[in-house]
């Protein structure tokens, strides 16, 4: 047993390291670590930068164009990024279509679009959920009829992340009515300029425009597109749940907002002195660095029988459970930090280089709508019930 | 980074296995709980004859393994609630004759914690000190060639069946921190001992001018150091008794819920039971990663980042205990109440766990304390 990264893990990081400071314009990283809203440029632009030295895709073995990384070297890399202020990864892409693809998905597929998600040519989005299918997925409604060689698509998805930023679409589409909800499902590609789709914009709790629904009225996708086996898609979609497990507990995330949240309270001035010597304050700290702890050792402890090529079992569902009460947590109490501060509601102030406020401070403003948007993070991807649920019947066999 | 156990430490964990499962079952333990002495003799030389006792002292007197093998017989004692006194002579005794006692006292007393003939406590906490290590009234006066200690010492552990004591007194009047070797026939040494609620033992100590030779002196220094290590490796080790406490708890109450039928089927079918047993699930999981950092930091010199691994482990464990003891105890329960299951056991031992050397309250402080003395919050990983 080591609890220490390895030499070759150190030199790897301090490589990671030099990169972004080398290549990470301080104006992103400046957005990113002040919550400035980042435009499909500000995203598609780190992850072209990551294009060049071949680190666009970390999860990737080398044989479809990634660094081929062990799930620790991974998890540096991630952390190094998180701490520099690098904008996220785009997910859905990377972490999320390309690993099905690679799985089921034909050799026509696979020489098509991963090279295209690899350049950032493509960017994905998801359409699973329906308003009517949220927790139970299984029930979703929109349908795909065969004609010939196409797929008629009609239906609606919601709560779509980032839509209005996509080339593309992976969704989940009823193909049969027959036997169980799941035995009915297929997993189709659709370009989204195919006539037939449109999309609108959803208003979050924080103002901002995050989500979309998208509306698919008489969309032909050719059959092509279809990724495996028809009527086999909630396969693949439980595949693609279950291989996600660096990204899931969000780590190196709430370790760079552990850190903020202790210089805010450093800045701020309670009675006098700064936050941070109020013991009161400090012990919420305290907690909530503990609990990133156990998370941390958790996950380390997962990707390091990754790495030794093992199967670690079903733990997906504890890191994010955790992983996302402890970003809920972290937001809050910068919220929580801000006192009377946390009250104005400023849009403006999100974006990069705004000066309005007459105390020329505009550091504060994005915490109480981040306190807001996180509340999402025990919703989605499965919700924190969910999860519990997962954990009671494939773990503990109720 | 890698967490694996290595060959030989995998052979000592499947042999404690095996004993305990065949020599400490619930029943043979009722036995030994309920006997006037409340260990029981063979068991403590049978567990020197495997080396079990020998874990984590220094190699040059007998020793073998460090803090990784001292886990996993703390793991395997709280999976099977073992009585005997390992934390006490073992981990917390060992570890202050292995920094304090001079080459002869070591090879005298080491040797014989390592083959089952010596009991060792150590004395320490007193009315008042809560868990400050600092918080010694206890006096020592030099008189001649000894010394003359006065003072109470509160809750030794198993105080009550030792052999030596190992007591902290204050030098008078200069202050520094000292470390004696009483045997429990000292003139002027009182032993009160009793029950605690977990089924161990353990003894107050009166010390009215007890008079001890200069050569029972562990060590001149001040002595801080030595207690703050020893009582920081009996932390991890509580922490990996917790986490074999809580997975046999876990089992037991997973096993219950699919056993126990009501309303016509078994009450794990019932959702608002499930979700409490996946949070005790999850409690657990994190409890061994938070274990096996406390065991990977135990023995680092540097007392403060030590310090810091160990309480947030002691912090998070305690949470986690308290949770896992009092759901498995609802889950069950009429029979969470009762004697005669195990699981009223573990939820005692656990709750005294958490009152050992530093409750959640106590733990998470020390780490607050340490974010409020940061002047500015380190931007960096460790490289």
């Amino acid at each position: 047993m080591d609890l220490d990264y390895s030499d070759a893990e150190q030199s790897f990081r301090r490589e990671v390291r030099e990169f972004i400071r080398a290549h990470l314009p301080s104006a992103l990283s400046e957005k990113v670590l002040n919550f400035k809203r980042l435009s499909r440029e500000d995203l598609i632009s780190w992850h072209r930068t990551l294009h060049t030295r071949g680190w666009s895709a970390p999860s990737w073995p080398v044989e479809y164009g990634g660094p081929g990384w062990s799930a620790i070297e991974q998890h540096i890399f991630d952390e190094e990024c998180s701490s520099a202020g690098a904008p996220p990864l785009i997910a859905f892409s990377v972490r999320m279509v390309a690993p099905v693809l690679m799985a089921y998905g034909s050799p026509a597929q696979q020489q098509y679009f991963l090279p295209r998600i690899l350049s950032g040519e493509h960017w994905w989005c998801q359409g699973y959920t329906e308003p009517g299918a949220g927790s139970d997925l299984a029930s979703l409604k929109t349908r795909a009829e065969r004609r010939g060689e196409t797929y008629v698509v009609n239906g609606q998805k919601t709560w779509n992340t980032l839509g209005h930023f996509a080339d593309w679409i992976f969704c989940l589409v009823r193909t049969s009515s027959e036997g169980r909800p799941q035995q009915g499902i297929s997993f189709l590609l659709i370009d989204m300029k195919t006539p037939g789709i449109s999309i609108r914009p959803i208003a979050l709790i924080d103002g901002e425009h995050e989500v979309n629904e998208i509306w698919f009225d008489n969309v032909e996708v050719p059959v092509a597109n279809r990724v495996g086996e028809e009527n086999k898609g909630w396969t693949y979609a439980k595949y693609l749940l279950t291989h996600e497990r660096v990204n899931i507990a969000q780590l190196g995330p709430s370790k760079r907002e552990l850190r903020a949240l202790k210089s805010v309270a450093q800045r701020v001035l309670s009675r006098g002195r700064p936050l941070i010597e109020d013991a009161r304050f400090c012990d919420r700290i305290a907690e909530v660095e503990i609990d990133l702890l156990a998370l941390e050792y958790t996950v380390l402890r997962v990707l390091s029988v990754e790495s030794a090529g093992r199967e670690p079992g079903p733990v997906s569902s504890v890191l994010k459970i955790r992983g996302a009460e402890i970003q809920q947590r972290l937001a809050e109490l910068k919220m929580q930090a801000l006192g009377h501060r946390a009250l104005p509601w400023i849009p403006e102030a999100l974006e990069a280089g705004w000066q309005g406020n007459p105390d020329g401070a505009e550091w504060w403003a994005p915490y109480s709508g981040r306190y807001f948007n996180l509340r999402k993070t025990t919703i989605y991807s499965g919700s924190n019930e969910i999860q519990r649920n997962i954990i009671a019947q494939h773990m503990l066999g109720l | 980074m890698n967490f694996d156990l290595d060959t030989d430490q995998l052979a000592l964990q499947e042999s404690l296995q095996k004993f305990f499962s065949r020599e400490y079952d619930f029943e043979h333990r009722r036995a030994i709980l309920n006997s006037p002495l409340g260990y029981s003799e063979s068991i403590w030389a049978a567990l020197a004859e495997q080396g079990a006792l020998a874990v984590g002292l220094p190699e040059t007197h007998g020793g073998f393994g460090g803090p990784v093998e001292t886990m996993l017989v703390m793991e395997e004692i709280g999976k099977s609630l073992v009585l005997e006194p390992f934390l006490s002579t073992v981990v917390l005794c060992g570890s202050v004759l292995a920094d304090r006692g001079s080459d002869a006292q070591q090879r005298e007393i080491l040797a014989g914690i390592a083959n089952g003939s010596r009991r060792l406590a150590l004395a320490h906490y007193e009315e008042g000190s809560r868990y400050d290590i600092e918080f010694v009234k206890t006096s020592a006066r030099a008189a001649g060639d000894s010394y003359l200690l006065d003072g109470l010492k509160t809750v030794v552990l198993d105080g009550g069946v030792a052999s030596l004591f190992i007591v902290s007194a204050r030098l008078r009047p200069e202050g520094r921190l000292l470390l004696f070797l009483l045997g429990p026939h000292t003139p002027g040494l009182e032993i009160t001992a009793y029950r605690t609620q977990d089924g161990r033992n353990a003894a107050d100590l009166c010390l009215r001018e007890a008079r001890i030779p200069a050569a029972a002196l562990l060590g001149d220094a001040d002595a801080l150091p030595a207690i703050r290590h020893a009582i920081d490796r009996a932390n991890a080790a509580l922490c990996a008794e917790a986490v074999g406490a809580m997975e046999a708890l876990n089992r037991a109450t997973l096993e219950y819920l699919k056993s126990r039928r009501q309303f016509g089927q078994p009450i794990g079918r019932f959702q608002a039971l499930q979700h409490r047993m996946a949070d005790m699930f999850i409690y657990a999981t994190q409890a061994r990663s938070m274990s096996l950092l406390a065991t990977g930091r135990s023995s680092m010199p540097d007392a403060a980042t030590r310090g810091h691994s160990i309480s947030a482990a002691k912090a998070f464990i305690g949470k986690a205990a308290r949770f896992i003891g009092q759901e498995a105890v609802q889950l069950h329960g009429g029979m969470g109440m009762a004697d005669e299951l195990p699981v009223s056991h573990y939820f005692k031992r656990l709750t005294m766990i958490n009152a050992t050397f530093g409750d959640v309250d106590h733990h998470v402080t020390a780490v607050s304390d340490a974010i409020g003395a940061i002047p500015r919050a380190s931007n960096d990983h460790e490289l």
